[in-house]
């Protein structure tokens, strides 16, 4: 065990419908090698000993690659730190005797399920309104190899074929927009040849689903690109808003 | 689709908020050429300003484009007041602890507030000099050809011998700024105009369009009040 003292705000809320509120917690005992969640797993061991009700809060691959752990820590999008995730932050980000602010992703559309865990779901609906490409099942699948993509393509869209699905955009949105989750969702097919036949059809439900969760308008400020863990380019946002405004125009 | 793709989506919001913003900044090149005008305050530029202003308050396709413009106006003013709604309506419960200037720059953020700012500025500069060039009872003069004509540069240089009138023009043409800064390249973003040989070129000529316009604007009542 190591030996940083630090002095925790954490959002506690019982339920979807309480109202919650910031608790102080002092934590002990904190390595500068372990990650942000394992320092909290140390805090819940604790409190569990307790006999108090543990922190709720999101998490499962713990390598950064999953989307599931989110936490907005010291009014950021998963801390302090460029391109990580909160399980890749390291408690060496901070220093003995620190405050730090612990609070759920802040949304309508993502509403707390209790203390930091937030319902994400509305990502899952904007997917499924159009977020995905039909393949031929019947037995006569084409080698996607068959089809000829330009390098820079293909490099692009699976750049933005990287997104994690966490939240942290529309986290740190000043509006809670979700735009750089769905348009890394448009582009990963906007780009590829195999995405073309449904691209409009896509567009225009998957916006529709984006503005029906009641997440925020763009401002272009440029926050998520930065906050981003994987680091989906504000260029996607643009080209959605291509794809958006051919499919509007064009729609008969 | 139920509704019109094109007015009622977050997208067609922002694609209008551009196209009546870019509007609005090709407007700022036209307003400011003819009125750095006003920088001549020999009788004959007062005389070249009197008839300039004739011109564009009675030349039919001026008076065409000029409703073009009050009506896009009050369209970005009343769509970035929709936008801010929902922007506002979209987090509920804030942030107890919030560290913005990581990440994004405050006046990007603060767009709806910086165009409130500038809508009330308009108010008022419009009542001063437009409402009254249209329908005041403005001083009269003669044109070259002894023909009467208003007066509006003497209204004009008048205001401008106040100086809280003339500080009210300076701090409001800084809001501007701030709001060309976000607003000009932002605008191109949202038409979907991002290319990584063109898009750093956009943000360099809005930074240039953001300091010259609105530095050359609050040059005209700053020069005005020293030569008064």
């Amino acid at each position: 065990m190591g030996n940083m003292k630090l002095n925790l705000k954490i959002w506690r809320q019982k339920g979807p419908n309480d109202k919650g509120q910031m608790v102080t917690y002092p934590v002990n005992n904190v390595s500068e090698d372990m990650s942000f969640l394992e320092m909290l797993d140390v805090l819940n061991d604790d409190l569990v000993r307790k006999g108090e009700d543990p922190i709720a809060f999101d998490h499962d691959c713990r390598e950064g690659i999953c989307g599931s752990c989110s936490l907005f820590i010291n009014g950021e999008a998963h801390g302090p730190g460029r391109l990580i995730t909160t399980c890749q932050l390291h408690m060496r980000k901070f220093k003995d005797g620190d405050t730090i602010h612990v609070e759920p992703w802040r949304a309508e559309a993502f509403p707390v399920i209790k203390d930091l865990a937030t319902d994400r779901g509305a990502f899952d609906r904007i997917q499924a309104a159009g977020g995905f490409v039909s393949v031929n099942t019947s037995g006569n699948l084409v080698d996607g190899n068959a089809v000829p993509i330009p390098k820079d393509d293909a490099d692009k869209a699976f750049d933005a074929a990287t997104c994690i699905g966490c939240g942290a955009c529309v986290a740190t949105c000043v509006n809670s927009s979700a735009m750089l989750f769905v348009a890394a969702k448009v582009s990963q097919f906007a780009l590829l040849p195999q995405g073309r036949p449904e691209a409009k059809r896509r567009v225009q439900a998957m916006v529709e689903q984006m503005d029906k969760e009641g997440f925020g308008n763009c401002s272009n400020t440029g926050a998520c690109e930065v906050e981003c863990p994987k680091g989906i380019s504000l260029e996607h946002i643009a080209r959605m808003n291509r794809e958006y405004l051919a499919a509007s125009v064009t729609k008969e | 689709m139920a509704r019109s793709a094109l007015l009622g989506s977050s997208l067609a919001k922002k694609y209008w908020m551009a196209l009546t913003g870019l509007f609005l900044c090709i407007f700022l090149i036209a307003h400011l050429a003819g009125n750095l005008q006003l920088l001549d305050m020999s009788p004959e530029g007062q005389l070249k300003f009197n008839e300039y202003a004739r011109f564009m308050t009675t030349f039919p396709p001026v008076k065409v484009v000029s409703y073009l413009l009050y009506a896009s106006i009050l369209f970005h003013a009343f769509d970035g007041f929709l936008l801010t709604i929902q922007n506002r309506k979209a987090r509920p419960v804030k942030y107890a602890y919030e560290k913005p200037g990581a990440n994004s720059d405050w006046y990007a953020r603060q767009m709806a507030l910086l165009g409130t700012l500038i809508l009330v500025f308009l108010v008022i500069h419009m009542k001063h000099f437009w409402y009254e060039m249209h329908f005041g009872d403005l001083p009269m003069t003669v044109d070259k050809d002894g023909a009467p004509l208003k007066d509006l540069y003497t209204v004009v240089a008048a205001a401008f011998t106040q100086l809280w009138y003339v500080a009210l023009y300076v701090v409001m043409m800084g809001v501007l700024a701030f709001h060309l800064l976000h607003g000009f390249a932002s605008s191109f973003q949202s038409l979907g105009l991002n290319h990584p040989r063109y898009t750093p070129i956009i943000k360099n000529v809005g930074v240039f369009f953001a300091v010259i316009v609105p530095i050359f604007f609050a040059l005209i009542p700053v020069w005005m009040f020293i030569n008064a």
